[in-house]
């Protein structure tokens, strides 16, 4: 069973890190939201695969809570707060997609170089794990770089941390409590940055993180 | 247990800085911080003779970072420079109890006084990087917290500025070493510092960041500038302690650092030290020749000390290097001898500037003169700090000079070419430097006490208190003691000297006459009191014989003339015209010294004007564009405070990649 296990994990952790990279070049919101759950529906399969594969029950809570806020709740509401505001016509990329694809892919090279070095003596399960994890974070941060929407750079963060609950699966002996806090401390990161998108909307009609920059400029 | 009694003392001095804040409102509260600063700095002081040949004694206390705590040992090092800061203390507080009294703002410089001599000694007890670095800053910060206590003038708030730079530099270089020292094992302990000396590279750097870090501490040029503008802007007993005793404290930095805690030096080692040092004494007494203030004078004359001393320190690195112990013990010895004379006639010098200003009201040598009338122990005691600065024998300056010396001499038996050639080459400026102390001393002598007053104040100039009188007269006896009897001061030194360079001198207590001998009694042999004698008599016999010859000869003379052809007082010499010759020799180059003379034409009845400019080539050639630097890079930096959340990110994610890619490469 070895070899099915270790190719269903992989297959699972390599999914997270493409659609990581479909979300990249996604420069309408509704569809990068979309792209989103899909990572977090791959995601509860991934951690629920390792669930299996490590005998470890409590790993299916994590996958749970993933199903339950990341694949269902925060991307409707995410929705909801797009339609609302008006966004999903909108098309806005700082960086253009060629290049970032190019820099994604870079990172993703990078990540594996350094990961399969670093690990050398671990578990050939955690390795690939962790080295997939680390991309998944990396291109998360490049998208909450290159994005100007404060809505997008949302989603950027979200799916940093998609890869840090890879990790966390991957890694054995990881309590549950420290997953469920990671998870809450994500929910609550959200709500408060939703509200915040709604201030900034009400304040200056847009949600263009660099309206803000103009406006402290104005303030200097 | 030494140690302890030493510890009670900084404890006993911090309780007595904090009581000083209540005590400097009440009208005799001065007196009572300085006479417990007296008595607290007089048992450190008998506590530290007394260790200085009992073996190391260490004490472990809870204080500190966690985990290592404050290590606190005292060995004969430590000994040797306690004993020097606690007599710098003590003549310090037994001379401000009456300086003190007439003080403007008590509340600014009592409370920190007592800080800043339990910071000093805590400095010399540190036994780990942590405790050493945190009392260095608060002797800093307590002498810089004085230096600013007349804060109403604005040049004493630069040079409080310019000293709070330096002083955060130098410990900043420290801080450095100590890290190097410490290596990626993270030990703090000298203990354990000592058992791991760094690799021969490290320990090069350690030097460098040494010499630097201790150097800007002590003033060697360049770093020296933040010292001739932060001793005069102290008060007068306040820069007797930084001049004499603060400085030392730097020397023993140093020494720590680099004889205690690097293991066994490199041959080269004692070249950048020789170097630094002769360049000091050099420049020093040749800006201390051009100054007319009488404290910043002093305070240069500091520098060209300190030359001195790290020109002794050299020659110990160099000839321990290279296997010349009994050699390195020699110039160690004369190194810090000439530490503790310094301390002993540098405190004097600024006491008498001190009394000097207090009676006159001015700094300027221009104003002064004629004071040996109006103050006449004053002049007397300042006459025996002069002559001792200018290393006459039989004082004690000439003895600490010699041994250096004589432990230059010994440089042909080094077997490294470079050495060979430096060493009488560091000894020839060395020569230089002490002629020109000499002149120096002779002019802030004769300008200020012997001729006719040049103003009214220095004419309505009166003695000071006793207590001022007492402790000048103190030291000047001390002065005289460590001069007449060199043997009992190396002698006493010894075991610091044996425990650094594994040799010592020939012990000096069974040398007929209470003669010394540097190396051996066939090479060369030295005997102060013999001197002393001949002085005192050849003196007395010259006095006798004008007195017999001269004063009862009759003598025709102009009437109404009483010795003085021209009454003029603009006729006798001033200060910058003393100094003109030499000036003109050395001053064009090394100060770029301009010299403008604007003649009124022939029927106009303005005066002539004289103007000269001297200009600190440190300054030029390295502090303002250092400057300049510093303010262009934070102008550039300016701009990092006002990106936006993305570029931070962006920054964050740069620097995330930059680390991973090290990774990926050399990992």
């Amino acid at each position: 069973m070895g070899s099915l296990v270790f190719d269903v994990a992989h297959l699972l952790a390599g999914g997270l890190v493409l659609l990581s990279l479909v979300m990249l070049y996604q420069d309408r919101l509704p569809a990068l939201i979309r792209m989103f759950a899909l990572q977090a529906v791959v995601l509860t399969l991934s951690v629920s695969w390792q669930a299996y594969a490590q005998g470890a029950p409590h790993l299916y809570v994590t996958a749970a809570i993933a199903l339950a806020f990341k694949a269902i709740i925060i991307p409707i509401a995410l929705q909801r707060i797009v339609v609302r505001l008006g966004l999903h016509r909108e098309v806005e990329t700082a960086l253009s997609i060629g290049p970032t694809m190019v820099a994604g892919i870079a990172l993703v090279a990078l990540s594996m170089v350094v990961m399969l070095r670093v690990t050398a003596e671990a578990d050939p399960l955690a390795r690939e794990d962790l080295a997939f994890a680390l991309s998944v974070v990396l291109l998360g941060l490049l998208m909450m770089v290159t994005r100007r929407n404060a809505v997008s750079q949302v989603v950027g963060f979200m799916s940093l941390e998609n890869g840090l609950i890879l990790a966390a699966a991957g890694a054995k002996g990881m309590p549950l409590v420290v997953e469920i806090s990671v998870a809450f401390s994500v929910l609550v990161a959200f709500i408060v940055i939703g509200i915040f998108l709604f201030r900034i909307r009400e304040r200056f009609d847009t949600v263009d993180s660099a309206a803000l920059d103009r406006f402290r400029e104005g303030q200097r | 247990m030494a140690v302890v009694v030493e510890l009670w003392c900084v404890a006993a001095l911090l309780a007595l800085a904090v009581l000083a804040v209540p005590l400097s409102r009440a009208h005799a509260g001065s007196p009572i911080v300085y006479g417990g600063a007296l008595v607290l700095s007089l048992i450190g002081l008998g506590n530290a003779v007394a260790a200085l040949a009992a073996p190391a004694g260490t004490l472990a206390l809870p204080l500190g970072l966690p985990g290592t705590g404050a290590h606190f040992r005292l060995d004969g090092l430590s000994a040797v420079f306690l004993a020097i800061v606690h007599l710098c203390g003590a003549s310090a507080s037994l001379y401000a109890i009456g300086y003190g009294r007439h003080a403007d703002a008590p509340g600014r410089v009592l409370p920190f006084f007592p800080a800043f001599l339990a910071a000093m000694s805590l400095v010399l007890l540190a036994d780990d990087a942590y405790s050493f670095l945190f009392a260095w800053e608060s002797m800093s910060l307590a002498s810089w917290a004085l230096v600013i206590a007349d804060h109403r003038a604005a040049e004493n708030r630069r040079a409080a500025y310019v000293y709070l730079v330096m002083a955060s530099f130098g410990t900043f270089l420290l801080m450095l070493a100590f890290g190097l020292l410490a290596g990626t094992a993270g030990i703090y302990d000298f203990v354990g510092l000592r058992a791991h000396p760094p690799a021969a590279l490290v320990g090069g750097v350690v030097l460098g960041l040494a010499l630097l870090g201790a150097g800007s501490k002590a003033g060697l040029v360049p770093l020296h500038a933040w010292l001739p503008l932060a001793h005069p802007a102290a008060p007068s007993h306040v820069s007797a302690l930084m001049s004499a005793g603060m400085t030392k404290v730097a020397v023993y930095g140093f020494l720590r650092i680099v004889f205690d805690l690097m293991g066994p030096p490199q041959w080269w080692w004692g070249i950048p030290v020789l170097a630094a040092g002769a360049a000091s004494a050099a420049l020093g007494v040749l800006y201390a020749l051009m100054q007319s203030d009488i404290k910043r004078a002093l305070a240069y004359s500091t520098i060209e000390n300190i030359g001195i001393v790290f020109v002794g320190l050299g020659l110990a690195l160099a000839f321990t290097a290279n296997a010349l112990p009994a050699a390195g013990a020699l110039a160690l010895t004369a190194a810090l001898f000439h530490a503790l004379n310094h301390a002993l006639f540098k405190s004097l010098l600024f006491f008498g500037a001190g009394a000097v200003l207090g009676a006159t009201g001015v700094r300027d040598m221009e104003r002064m003169g004629g004071l040996i009338h109006g103050m006449p122990v004053t002049a007397f005691a300042m006459l025996i700090a002069c002559a001792a600065i200018s290393a006459l024998p039989p004082l004690n300056g000439f003895v600490s000079e010699w041994l250096i010396f004589q432990a230059i001499l010994i440089s042909p038996e080094l077997p490294a070419w470079g050495l060979k050639l430096l060493v009488p080459a560091a000894g020839a400026l060395l020569a230089l430097a002490a002629a020109l102390a000499a002149a120096c001393f002779v002019r802030l002598y004769g300008i200020s006490f012997l001729g006719r007053p040049r103003g009214p104040q220095a004419a309505a100039a009166r003695e000071v208190d006793r207590w001022q009188l007492g402790a000048m007269l103190a030291l000047a006896g001390l002065c005289v003691l460590a001069g007449v009897l060199p043997g009992l001061v190396i002698d006493a030194m010894a075991p610091a000297v044996a425990a650094l360079t594994g040799a010592r001198m020939p012990p000096q207590a069974g040398v007929a006459w209470l003669s010394i001998i540097p190396v051996a009694e066939s090479r060369s042999s030295y005997n102060g009191l013999l001197v002393l004698v001949f002085v005192a008599g050849s003196a007395a016999l010259v006095a006798a014989a004008i007195h017999r010859f001269a004063s009862r000869a009759v003598r025709r003379a102009p009437a109404w003339d009483c010795g003085f052809p021209n009454a003029g007082l603009r006729t006798q010499y001033t200060a910058s015209s003393f100094a003109q010759p030499i000036r003109r020799v050395f001053g064009a180059t090394v100060f770029s010294a301009r010299e403008q003379i604007h003649m009124p034409p022939p029927g106009d009845l303005s005066p002539a004007r004289f103007r000269l400019r001297l200009v600190d080539p440190a300054w030029d050639g390295l502090y303002l564009p250092l400057a300049r630097a510093v303010w262009a890079l934070s102008g550039r930096m300016n701009a990092l405070q006002y990106l936006s959340i993305r570029r931070y990110l962006a920054l964050v994610f740069g620097a995330l990649v930059l680390l991973l890619l090290v990774l990926a490469l050399w990992g």
